[in-house]
């Protein structure tokens, strides 16, 4: 029980993976337009996750080592695609606010990265956790980021007006520089509370080839593994 | 038809840029973009495989998914396409050309996970292009990422020499100069 709450803390605050893992960019920026989009796709990813890394956990001593990554995808793409129609069949809404990053959810290296990572060496119980964590993780930061972008580029929050009629809205934070603006911010407020507890701002999301040591796995923990094989 | 191909190239290699609009390949483009080298190396890797996957994936959704209705498995069909490609790609560049293959090698497993490529070729499907005009944008997709991964790169490598204040070290001053090109690429949408 206690490492379930572990896993779930982890995917929460110690490895989140907006905020310090920054994996996942692509969801990340482009449909935080409003904090209720933020939410749709982090708990679409969620299930997501969620479903993927319990499958891979009961599979994992089934599926042959040499063939995980293509089983992995096979995997990840079916689910993402049972979601895509139960969502175009009862939240059509959110269908067409999401559009185009709901298919491309199988391509969100935070999924391939945790079934590498987690879900092929763990058991079905403690893999759903740490599917549950990561989600809700990027939840948290999808909505967070989302939280910002509405209201200072629409004077709301979660569509109710907030800000009084004299705010002059900057539409700019809702088109795609303001994505990439708020992130920038919202790291650099990170790293500077990382700085004042004296530890150093470690992950900077650049991939030099050190797959051992990087944190990141941008690639999906692709190289990484093919670097342990050889 | 030439003006309609010129139009979709321009469009998506400009004014809907890729990486600045779309937000699609933010990973590689904010990760592989410290040195212009490995950019103009990572760039070339995805216009090669872009413009193939675009080109396979066209054939497979007319002559395979379509005739037999399953088109609501593209997602699927397609990610295992584009990873076989990418696999395949690499084996026949090792075995063939050796040059090309020291240049794009080590970027070609990272490329699967690049959500432009699977977003491309569903692009093509939704917007009903034709196999052609798919190709085209295929490949003027990938050079816009070219375009704006070699700027981006560029602009690292002076800023490597300023003094940045400590907390924005790192990820927050890229992103902050990639929301600085996406506020310069805004100015392309005139073009329309």
């Amino acid at each position: 029980m206690k490492k379930c709450f572990e896993r779930l803390f982890n995917g929460l605050i110690k490895e989140n993976p907006t905020f310090v893992l920054m994996l996942g960019m692509c969801p990340t920026l482009a449909v935080t337009t409003s904090a209720i989009n933020g939410i749709g796709m982090g708990l679409t990813t969620t299930v997501v996750l969620i479903m993927s890394n319990i499958i891979i956990s009961m599979l994992r001593k089934v599926i042959p080592d040499g063939v995980r990554i293509p089983a992995f995808i096979v995997v990840i793409a079916s689910f993402v695609t049972i979601v895509e129609l139960l969502l175009k069949a009862y939240i059509p809404t959110l269908y067409d606010a999401l559009g185009l990053y709901i298919p491309l959810i199988v391509v969100n290296c935070i999924i391939l990265g945790r079934a590498e990572s987690y879900a092929s060496k763990n058991g079905v119980i403690y893999s759903a956790f740490d599917g549950l964590g990561m989600g809700l993780g990027f939840t948290l930061g999808l909505t967070c980021i989302g939280l910002v972008r509405e209201l200072i580029g629409n004077g709301s929050v979660f569509d109710i007006a907030v800000l009084p009629e004299s705010y002059e809205p900057l539409t700019i934070f809702i088109l795609a520089p303001g994505a990439f603006l708020v992130l920038a911010f919202l790291v650099a407020i990170m790293n500077k509370i990382k700085l004042a507890a004296g530890r150093d701002t470690g992950i900077t999301g650049d991939c030099d080839k050190l797959c051992k040591a990087c944190p990141n796995k941008l690639c999906g923990g692709r190289r990484y593994s093919e670097e342990e094989t050889r | 038809m030439i003006a309609k191909l010129i139009m979709i190239a321009i469009g998506s290699a400009f004014i809907n840029n890729v990486v600045l609009s779309q937000f699609l390949g933010i990973c590689p483009f904010l990760g592989v973009s410290r040195k212009i080298n490995t950019a103009a190396g990572m760039g070339g890797a995805v216009i090669f495989v872009i413009t193939l996957a675009s080109f396979v994936t066209g054939l497979i959704y007319k002559f395979l998914l379509v005739p037999f209705d399953i088109s609501y498995l593209q997602t699927i069909v397609f990610i295992l396409v584009i990873a076989a490609l990418v696999q395949f790609v690499e084996m026949f560049l090792k075995k063939t050309m050796k040059g090309l293959y020291q240049a794009l090698g080590v970027y070609l497993p990272l490329i699967t996970t690049n959500c432009a490529v699977l977003g491309v070729a569903l692009t093509n499907v939704q917007k009903d292009y034709t196999i052609l005009e798919g190709v085209v944008n295929g490949f003027a997709t990938a050079v816009g990422f070219f375009i704006a991964i070699v700027i981006l790169a560029g602009l690292r490598e002076k800023i490597e020499y300023n003094n940045i204040p400590r907390s924005f070290r790192g990820m927050p001053i890229v992103l902050l100069t990639a929301c600085l090109m996406a506020i310069a690429f805004f100015g392309f949408s005139g073009l329309k």
